[in-house]
């Protein structure tokens, strides 16, 4: 879980850093998307990098679920007769929703795939110009709601994930303990901010 | 001070359990817990009923004998206390209490309040032995160990393995548990030798007992009698992956010996 969520995570930050060039304008924005393609030439061919960093990503995602079936899955088994009522004094709304959260991203994932990497559900799709994809689909503010939705999941799913992994690596010492639920809400919240800021931009007229 | 109770009564292992009222209008401040349960037990009694069976044994909160779940927390409202002493004074007159066994696949229902942690024990004995100069007592200071590491061994020795980390759990996970007993060990000299070896066995056997799996939810923390913090997980994951990593155990299976 710690090791495959800490992947995805280094693309969550990659991804909002990329993204954010969304404020430089359209030149700046589809020139970062064409060199995601032409990265490592020409020792590489187009794309190649591209595939590698997609096939690690995917390869990590359906790792992740697939430890977290197993965890939710054992957990549901050790408790078959359930308490009248369970207080839970010390949790976090952030731990409570990992599963569900979890579920809900990916949901998110697959339409985000489909509207501005395949165009499949994108108003007005032109393969290349992405900052016109992502403007065409903002503009429509129930996407623009359901993406800010995902992203305070996301933020969520971060801030407990972040935390986790410290625990489940064992890294977290000590002098950690002060600051790493700080930290991790910290880089949580900087994350969902970031992220929320593009279809804000773009319902506000910012980004046109 | 009058309260009422709903307790779970099950006959047996495989009955089917229940709640039961029960009144109990003169309840004393002063009482603990458990005495609470000794005077409704001795009316059942007169009025030949079964009594309801609990796990008790020294009442001073060292054993780690009781336990129940009284309003959705293990050994009830008050931090780092055991059933045995908590006392009525932490309810208000007229409360109306829920109690429950530890539920928990690993730890079956025998009867009523009672449930079996015979799991633990397995723990325990796949830790297997320490390797320890036997006879003569050693000269005490011929060992040294440093004041922290001691005190941060005291803690994590100080779990009494009431279970309430378990019940508490969402997950029904036995970290904190395993995690204090590697730790307490893991943490001075004499638990050296067999380190490694001693931290992949026992949570083999954690996992072999049907426990769920941790999620960091912290509950365990906050339900146990002891007060022992998940900072021994995270020592428990690091001793584990380096172990792992080291190729001990694993050589030790190998070699056919048992460590």
């Amino acid at each position: 879980m710690a090791v495959t969520g800490g992947i995805l995570f280094v693309f969550v930050v990659a991804h909002l850093l990329g993204n954010l060039k969304v404020f430089q304008g359209p030149e700046h924005f589809n020139a970062y998307a064409e060199g995601l393609r032409t990265v490592g030439a020409p020792f590489f061919g187009r794309g190649w990098v591209l595939w590698m960093v997609r096939s690690v990503l995917l390869a990590s995602l359906f790792a992740h679920i697939w430890a977290a079936v197993g965890v939710t899955r054992a957990s549901w088994r050790a408790r078959p007769v359930a308490y009248r009522r369970l207080d839970l004094v010390e949790t976090t709304y952030a731990a409570r929703t990992m599963r569900w959260g979890g579920v809900i991203i990916f949901v998110y994932v697959v339409y985000h795939l489909l509207d501005l990497t395949f165009g499949r559900v994108n108003p007005s799709f032109v393969p290349g110009d992405v900052y016109h994809n992502l403007v065409a689909s903002f503009q429509r503010w129930p996407v623009s709601v359901a993406y800010i939705v995902a992203m305070v999941v996301v933020g969520l799913h971060c801030y407990h994930g972040l935390w986790s992994a410290l625990q489940t690596l064992g890294l977290h010492r000590p002098p950690t303990v002060a600051w790493r639920r700080g930290v991790a809400g910290g880089i949580a919240a900087a994350i969902t901010a970031g992220y929320v800021a593009i279809p804000l931009a773009v319902l506000g007229g910012v980004v046109r | 001070m009058r309260l009422t109770l709903h307790v779970w009564r099950q006959a047996g292992p495989r009955a089917a359990g229940r709640f039961v009222r029960y009144d109990v209008p003169d309840a004393s401040p002063d009482m603990s817990f458990l005495e609470l349960l000794d005077v409704l037990n001795q009316r059942l009694i007169t009025r030949r009923e079964e009594p309801i069976a609990f796990d008790h044994d020294c009442r001073e909160g060292i054993c780690g004998a009781c336990g129940m779940v009284i309003n959705g927390r293990p050994h009830g409202p008050r931090r780092a206390t055991t059933t045995c002493q908590l006392h009525l004074r932490s309810f208000r007159d007229g409360a109306e209490l829920w109690i429950e066994p530890w539920r928990a696949r690993a730890f079956p229902v025998l009867k009523d309040l009672v449930v079996d942690r015979s799991a633990f024990d397995r723990v325990i004995q796949a830790g297997g032995f320490i390797s320890v100069r036997t006879g003569s007592a050693p000269e005490a200071n011929s060992v040294a160990v440093p004041k922290q590491d001691a005190d941060l061994a005291m803690d994590a020795a100080a779990c009494i393995g009431c279970g309430a980390c378990v019940a508490a759990c969402p997950n029904a996970s036995a970290m904190l548990f395993v995690a204090a007993k590697v730790s307490h060990l893991g943490l001075l000299p004499q638990g050296q030798p067999e380190r490694a070896r001693r931290v992949v066995t026992m949570v083999a056997q954690m996992d072999a007992e049907g426990f769920g799996a941790c999620t960091n939810h912290g509950e365990c923390m906050a339900a146990c009698p002891k007060d022992i913090s998940i900072d021994f997980i995270a020592r428990l994951n690091r001793d584990y992956l380096k172990a792992v990593a080291s190729g001990k155990p694993q050589a030790a299976r190998a070699n056919g010996g048992d460590g």
